[in-house]
């Protein structure tokens, strides 16, 4: 194929090498490499010199300007300095621009560091890490304590935009899910219950799993979905904006003015939107039960009533509790620690939402032992 | 590119065709009308102000000569065509021949500079990796920054943040760069040496600069032709080379912008 460029090297005196080019000369005209013009050096003579011709050139882009610099640098490196002369005159330009600044030596390097550096350098950063939650979670309990003694500042408008937040507008989800795992408990139980004919027991089994945990456990996924991630979005871009600095230069605690109404928003309206799930939860059993295995309504709320007790959801409730409290730190927690950049608003939600259910998960493990062992 | 700018534009048009002219432009947001019936031409290699107090619709118009804001009524040309009515492929085409630079540098903060700057050469051209890498150190050492490819935005100053920003508008060699408020929010000697930069690289690189700005020291170092943007009566009220415009504009709102409100008519 030919090509839209020509070079020619030619020595006209010795130790001088002249580049000729002509053509085109630009990125989409799939230039040479550098390596070209060394190949057409005659090997075996001293080189002192490199000129250029580039009359013939027709244009010229940013593709001449790379072959030029790096055969400069290839010059410069075999101690042959080349004549820019013969470069057109906005190319000679650019070239002493770019010179202009010298390349700065960052310090940045590369080298791995051996494997138990690594180890060391992840466990002491892990450490860093559990101390910043440690003080950020020490902060929050003092601000509550501020607000329970009447020294904390709670701002009624921002409190009931955060309940309306994480509570009102949380109900459609709520209501989807906590029908569709009473409907899905109640699946599985029948399946199994219908062989020995004690279907009635579907009740039962979707109503204490609901009250004590699948009610409070759904619900505080959600929310660690969705009130969570938005804590974290809406702190971590008020921190990469530059706001959270604002408020504290303006003597505005950010753990009293941001986390306190957040958490206690979320902490009052986990029961509650628990204490519906459950509702909506044994409903949905109900309809598994009325409508696939033939029992009557009354029936089935019957069953439910007698074998439900006001402890079953007094222990979920104190779960959901728990939950709320977690949920809220780990959204705030995230946000606070949120770099200053767009990018770190995003990894700071992802951390919060994983945060926030490692911790549901986690401590809904810690209280169902204990429960157990309290005998509840 | 010189040689490119001395040959003919696609479409057969001869140099005197300027390189971007706006004709009768109306740019509104819903019913509220911004800026109207503008109209001007940039001719080719000039540096081009569009200028005017805060709020008077200076980036807006600039929104709309680069198409993120389709105007109300009017368009824009370029080297004679029509883009505003042109189909998504020219748009396409005629877009790669811009270069814009941002106001806070818009760079991708996910990606190092080098990355930045690849992103439209990985895109648009076949180079290889290797030959990417050259073009994208060349153009980090003409803005001044060689050496901090693996640097990623967050990490720098918002003056580096601009030039890399313009770095990345000039990978693929545009014909018109854009620039909104290239000086805005660095210090004196940075904005000098950003309109050092931005006049050098017009001339060797033969480009048309059209920039949006507020700045006088800049306005009066760079332009060589500008209009001035009234916020009240929302359209152009003078034209011309910023410098010129001082010395004979009987307007005593552009006169009152030219020399910072001490022309005795209460500034902005």
């Amino acid at each position: 194929m030919a090509e839209r460029w020509q070079m020619r090297v030619e020595h006209p005196v010795d130790g001088t090498a002249l580049v000729r080019l002509s053509g085109s000369w630009r990125m989409e005209d799939r230039l040479p490499a550098v390596g070209e013009v060394q190949r057409q050096i005659e090997t075996g003579r001293a080189l002192r010199r490199i000129v250029f011709d580039t009359q013939g050139v027709t244009a010229w882009d940013t593709g001449l300007l790379a072959f030029v610099s790096k055969l400069r640098e290839w010059g410069s490196a075999e101690g042959i300095e080349p004549d820019l002369t013969g470069l057109p005159e906005g190319i000679q330009r650019l070239l002493r621009l770019a010179a202009a600044v010298p390349p700065r030596k960052t310090g940045r390097s590369d080298i791995r560091l051996p494997w138990l550096a690594r180890v060391g350098t992840t466990a002491l950063a892990a450490w860093a890490g559990a101390a910043e939650m440690l003080t950020f979670v020490g902060g929050a309990f003092l601000a509550v304590l501020a607000l329970l003694r009447g020294k904390a500042r709670l701002r009624g408008s921002d409190l009931a935009v955060y309940i309306q937040e994480c509570g009102a507008s949380a109900l459609p989800i709520v209501t989807l899910i906590s029908f569709l795992v009473g409907l899905i408990l109640a699946f599985v139980g029948a399946v199994q219950l219908r062989r020995f004919g004690a279907q009635i027991y579907v009740a039962d089994l979707v109503g204490v799993a609901m009250a004590r945990e699948m009610g409070p456990m759904m619900t505080a996924i959600i929310m660690a979905g969705r009130s969570g991630a938005a804590f974290a979005a809406q702190i971590g871009s008020m921190q990469a904006n530059e706001e959270v600095d604002a408020l504290t230069t303006m003597g505005l605690s950010p753990m009293e003015f941001l986390v306190l109404p957040r958490m206690v928003a979320l902490t009052l309206m986990m029961p509650l939107l628990t204490l519906y799930a459950d509702l909506l939860g044994i409903l949905g059993g109900a309809f598994v039960g009325i409508t696939m295995l033939g029992l009557a309504p009354t029936q089935y709320f019957h069953e439910t009533q007698s074998f439900l007790n006001l402890t079953d959801f007094a222990m979920g409730l104190i779960k959901s509790v728990v939950f709320g409290v977690l949920v809220a730190l780990a959204g705030c927690l995230r946000g606070m620690q949120c770099g200053r950049s767009s990018a770190a608003v995003g990894v700071a939600v992802t951390s919060a939402v994983v945060t926030g259910i490692v911790c549901i998960i986690f401590s809904d493990a810690i209280l169902t032992v204990v429960y157990n062992a309290l005998g509840f | 590119m010189p040689s490119a700018s001395n040959a003919a534009p696609p479409g057969g048009a001869g140099p005197q065709v300027p390189r971007v002219a706006v004709a009768d432009l109306t740019l509104a947001y819903g019913s509220s009308v911004i800026q109207r019936d503008l109209t001007f031409a940039v001719r080719r290699g000039e540096i081009f102000i569009i200028m005017g107090g805060s709020g008077c619709g200076k980036s807006t118009l600039l929104r709309g000569l680069i198409g993120l804001l389709p105007p109300a009524r009017g368009d824009v040309l370029f080297d004679g065509r029509s883009f505003c009515t042109a189909d998504p492929e020219e748009r396409k085409r005629m877009e790669r021949r811009f270069g814009v630079l941002y106001q806070k540098g818009a760079l991708f903060t996910s990606m190092t500079l080098a990355e930045n700057v690849a992103l439209p050469l990985q895109e648009f051209t076949d180079l290889a990796a290797a030959q990417i890498r050259e073009v994208v150190a060349l153009k980090l050492a003409l803005v001044g920054l060689a050496g901090f490819e693996d640097f990623y935005p967050s990490e720098l100053s918002g003056g580096m943040q601009k030039r890399a920003g313009l770095a990345r508008a000039m990978a693929l060699d545009p014909d018109i760069l854009f620039f909104d408020e290239p000086s805005a929010g660095l210090d004196p000697i940075s904005s000098k040496l950003m309109d050092d930069l931005i006049l050098e690289l017009r001339d060797s690189l033969g480009a048309t600069v059209v920039a949006v700005s507020h700045e006088l020291p800049s306005i009066f170092a760079i332009g060589d032709n500008a209009v001035f943007l009234d916020a009240e009566t929302g359209t152009m009220i003078a034209q011309g080379n910023p410098r010129a415009l001082l010395a004979e504009s009987t307007d005593p709102k552009v006169r009152a912008f030219l020399t910072r409100g001490d022309a005795g008519v209460p500034a902005r």
